[in-house]
């Protein structure tokens, strides 16, 4: 097979198998031989179970063969985030918590992509629990950037980002509760989407943090995200946040001269101290290049911004200690094999089987809750919460789109930043209040680094305004041209 | 010196709903373990709480039935604490916004004698909020198991002020919440099951005394008897520490109903920090006007009113209204009854509260000593006793007699048509068969007899066997005719209508 075929787009694959010039099986056991081949140097993949997904694939096949294709999804290898839950399928959370758990049941985003004839393929790494920002804190394996192999591919999703950038799968899904979907996507060169707080259903999440957590795709063009994420997206009465709304067809709507007369908002707070220079150039660079296509720019100022870190460590860590309390050794997860009592059995499970970062953030979630402190830090970041959400709505009264870097830098070594827990928080710090004021935010690259690697421009939205959205993100991709450039491996 | 008792209630009530509070298994009781449950249940990665209208709906009734304010907004928050019978290590509860604040409990104390009625007041309540129960761990020799089959039952928490000062009153205030909340159809309140528990917290303090004494609190008790029990108890404790000069400390103690003592469980510096916070999977629920009015519209009448509205309306005794009326069944059935005839509803609710129980009481027992051989199982029904008991309103809807046919059995007999004798006959073949009274009057040739000339003849032949009996009447003494009405009553093989024969006698002795 030609390695044009990994590379290629839904759209492409969809009309090639239309065509039959290739099987849906054939394009899964193509997949299935590039894994093979790249992951041992790449490590996105945690398992893959091949024998399912060519039985996925056997039914695209057999729809195609009927003539009832159900869609450009049907046939398409989809890897998933190892946090989301399959029937039939392991779930670790790339945890030992979680080994050797499979789920029972299938989450409502995954159900509706099934729905579309989706050949799932692959559960891809992740740092434990979705902790992290570049996948270090994964249990079982490092994932390596498919541009540079000594180099990270960000995280929490960074096996989504990583199997999406070295054409092991044609797209994938991650999660995102403070940038795990856009920072990898920024690391790894390819589009990264976090939608709209209830606009994807949560049922079927491993939760990390309730309120910020959401569900998106990886792919490697705008298009091909648009399409993913209209595989997923919708109301859904087992999450109860989930949003009633119209869902477009947003490939379909995508257009190419949508930025001319818009109004871009550019946030001083976000390229000033701690921004890399060369990201903050290239950045400048692709809104420029807006700016060509018709479009107006204005300097706007988020002035809560600097207080997202804080706030969110406090409100991630609080939800997280709770959603995580039910990982205890008792039903369904590693349960310690010294355990005297059942107070013993809490603590050694869990000491056992939760990682470092893990237990920092519960830790942490837990003081920020107790008794005589709860005013102080939880309800007070909550607080400070709504401050930031209402920075973004005043913005939004006068600009269209709101444009920043995604990542302060390019991606980091590998064990650059595991020693320094909070030089590792601050890679998060331009996504981050995205998901706090609960908007929708893209990334997509915008060129290279003088050191080889993708840097990603951050394109903010306004709520369940995906459509623009991706529309603005499609005009400057047709414009620039980053996409479509592929590391070689 | 004097002392008095202060007491609060915690009472937890298992409503009855189809599913559970936040997933659509089903919840019910004595099923195999581990069986009503789903991902929700067992708090699987990935699964999110949906709520339960009907619980909602189920627990606004009662707050309206108890005159308790209904907020706008109500929010669901997270418990956080480790035990083994709590899936999540969170229960789903309502921490400062709950469904119902304030509000009041009518209760009755115990009167001089069990047909008069004692007096009445009124329990403050704090608030109702709803939560999710937890399953159940049995525990062995070097193991436990634990069951989810209850956990995620919708539970209702109605906070008592601290308002009451003996375990008599505890007792009338938990028989009231019974009454209420069983006749409501809300739950079946059943101890037994452990569809209703309380907390209890008693303080004592010199009488005279405003402020509350150290406060004791007891957990999960599951039977009236324990609840009262426990409360004499920890009352004559406490006042004995402080005879005694012994200091009271605020600590949670547990009941040994075997041992018939509480003992401490827990300080107050070892009590649980819950980390409350809200629920960031459940959004804040408002309640609308529109949801209010819908509620209100269908509210049942509280027992108390029903009891007063049947003393006053139908004359009816205290101890028939007190069985009658917090009985949904027995008090569909006796106003269905009285609407079909109107005239006299004190022997439709004699019939319906002794003659019909006593026949459905004496069906239902032979019906369970015969299931109990058959299948092996245990009766988990339990004996019939205040907080055992169930609503009649099951076997009054199976009951052959309808309430229609049951007021035509007493009119008939105001009518004369047959006696109170005969009815007793026509009442056993009734629940028999479901035949209305006139139809088995019919059949069996039960008619009473009216004719005049032929009681005329029977009378004037009773006359002429006893003159003594005639004129002992003619001289005055008037008990002497009864004398007479027994030869009648043979003659007419019964049938004779006693109040004709009566004015035929008198009638013909005045003549004669």
């Amino acid at each position: 097979m030609s390695e044009e075929l990994y590379f290629k787009g839904v759209s492409e694959l969809s009309q090639m198998l239309d065509r039959r010039e290739i099987s849906a099986v054939e394009l899964a056991q193509a997949f299935i031989d590039r894994k093979n081949a790249v992951d041992p140097k790449v490590g996105a993949f945690l398992s893959a179970d091949e024998s399912d997904t060519l039985d996925r694939a056997t039914q695209t096949d057999k729809r195609i063969a009927a003539g009832e294709k159900l869609g450009m999804l049907d046939g398409i290898p989809v890897g998933l985030k190892d946090v989301l839950a399959v029937r039939g399928q392991k779930l670790t959370c790339a945890s030992k918590m979680l080994e050797n758990y499979v789920s029972p049941y299938t989450g409502t985003a995954m159900k509706n992509l099934e729905s579309r004839g989706a050949v799932f393929f692959g559960r891809l790494n992740m740092d434990e629990y979705a902790m992290g920002s570049s996948c270090e804190n994964s249990a079982f394996q490092k994932t390596r950037n498919p541009w540079n192999l000594e180099c990270i591919p960000g995280g929490s999703s960074g096996g989504s980002a990583a199997a999406v950038a070295a054409g092991e799968c044609v797209c994938s899904l991650g999660s995102d509760t403070g940038g795990s979907i856009r920072q990898p996507a920024s690391l790894c060169g390819i589009v990264g989407m976090k939608p709209t707080y209830g606009l994807v259903s949560r049922y079927g999440l491993a939760a990390f943090a309730s309120s910020l957590d959401q569900i998106g795709p990886f792919a490697r063009s705008v298009k091909d995200a648009a399409i993913l994420l209209n595989g997923v997206a919708g109301y859904d009465r087992l999450d109860s946040t989930s949003v009633k709304c119209d869902i477009p067809d947003y490939a379909a709507n995508l257009s190419a001269d949508s930025l001319k007369g818009k109004k871009i908002g550019v946030p001083k707070e976000y390229f000033g101290e701690g921004i890399d220079s060369e990201v903050r150039a290239l950045v400048e660079k692709a809104i420029a290049n807006c700016k060509e296509q018709g479009a107006e720019v204005v300097e706007i100022s988020l002035p809560h911004t600097d207080l997202a870190i804080p706030v969110y460590y406090i409100i991630a860590t609080a939800e997280a200690s709770s959603n995580l309390a039910r990982y205890d050794g008792i039903r369904y997860t590693h349960r310690s094999k010294s355990a005297k009592d059942v107070v013993d059995l809490y603590f050694k499970s869990r000491a056992e089987g939760f990682g470092e970062e893990v237990k920092r953030r519960i830790i942490l979630g837990s003081y920020v809750l107790s008794s005589g402190y709860y005013d102080a830090y939880y309800l007070r970041a909550q607080k400070v919460r709504t401050l930031i959400r209402r920075d973004f709505e005043k913005a939004f009264e006068s600009v269209d789109v709101i444009m920043t870097p995604t990542s302060p830098t390019t991606a980091f070594k590998i064990g650059e930043k595991t020693s320094d827990p909070l030089a590792m928080y601050l890679s998060d710090i331009c996504t981050i209040n995205v998901n706090l004021a609960g908007l929708p935010g893209l990334s997509l690259p915008c060129g290279f680094a003088s050191n080889g690697l993708p840097v990603g421009l951050q394109m903010i939205g306004k709520a369940f305004d995906e459509q623009n959205l991706l529309s603005y993100a499609y005009a400057y991709e047709q414009s620039a041209g980053w996409s479509g450039r592929n590391p070689s491996l | 010196m004097e002392y008095e008792a202060v007491i609060g209630l915690e009472v937890h009530v298992q409503l009855k709903t189809d599913s559970k509070m936040f997933t659509s298994v089903a919840h019910k009781f004595a099923e195999p373990p581990n069986t009503l449950t789903d991902p929700v249940v067992w708090a699987l990665p990935g699964v999110l709480p949906v709520l339960n209208f009907e619980a909602i709906r189920k627990t606004i009734e009662l707050g309206l039935m108890f005159g308790c304010k209904i907020p706008e907004i109500t929010k669901w928050d997270r418990k956080n604490y480790f035990y083994p019978d709590s899936p999540k290590n969170y229960q789903l509860s309502q921490y400062d916004q709950p469904l119902c604040e304030g509000g009041g409990v009518e209760i009755e104390l115990p009167g001089t004698n069990r047909a008069e009625m004692g007096a009445h007041r009124v329990v403050k309540l704090t608030r109702i909020h709803l939560e999710e129960d937890v399953g159940k761990l049995t525990h062995f020799a070097t193991d436990s198991l634990v069951d989810y089959n209850r956990a995620g039952t919708p539970l209702m928490e109605i906070v008592s002020e601290p308002d009451m000062h003996s375990s008599e009153e505890v007792f009338a205030y938990m028989t009231s919440l019974k009454n209420t909340i069983s006749f409501a159809g809300i739950s079946d309140c059943d101890m037994e099951k452990g569809q209703m528990r309380a907390d209890v917290n008693v303080s004592v303090r010199p009488v005279g005394e405003t402020k509350l004494g150290v406060k004791v609190e007891m957990k999960n008790l599951n039977s009236i008897s324990n609840v009262r029990n426990c409360i004499d108890y920890e009352i004559r404790r406490q006042i004995e520490c402080l005879k005694k000069g012994i200091p009271l400390v605020q600590e949670t103690r547990r009941w040994d109903a075997q041992l018939g003592v509480t003992q401490s469980m827990r300080g107050k510096e070892d009590a649980h920090d819950y980390r409350y916070f809200p629920d960031p999977d459940l959004m804040p629920v408002k309640i609308s006007g529109e949801l209010l009015e819908s509620i209100k519209a269908g509210l049942c009448e509280m027992p108390f009113d029903r009891q007063r509205r049947y003393m006053k309306d139908y004359d009816l005794p205290y101890s028939v209204t007190s069985v009658m009326s917090i009985d949904r069944g027995l008090s569909e059935y006796f106003e269905e009854a009285v609407k079909t005839y109107s005239k006299n509803p004190k022997a439709i609710a004699n019939y319906l509260i002794n003659d019909l129980l006593r026949e459905l009481g004496a069906a239902a027992s032979a019906e369970a000593s015969e299931s109990k051989s058959g299948d092996g199982f245990e009766d988990l029904e339990g004996e019939m006793t205040v907080f055992g008991h169930s609503s009649h309103k099951e076997r009054l809807e199976s009951c052959r007699i309808t309430p229609a046919n049951l007021a035509g059995l007493v009119k008939i007999i105001d009518d004369g048509v047959i006696t109170k004798q005969m009815a007793k006959e026509v009442f056993v073949e009734m629940f028999a068969t479901g035949k209305t009274a006139e139809a088995i009057v019919e059949e069996k040739g039960l008619k009473q007899n009216s004719d005049t000339g032929e009681l005329e003849k029977f009378a004037l032949e009773a006359m002429a066997a006893n003159r003594k009996a005639v004129d002992q009447f003619k001289a005055g003494n008037d008990k002497a005719i009864n004398a007479l009405i027994g030869p009648i009553m043979k003659a007419s093989k019964g049938k004779a209508n006693p109040a004709m024969v009566l004015d035929t006698l008198k009638k013909l002795i005045a003549q004669g």
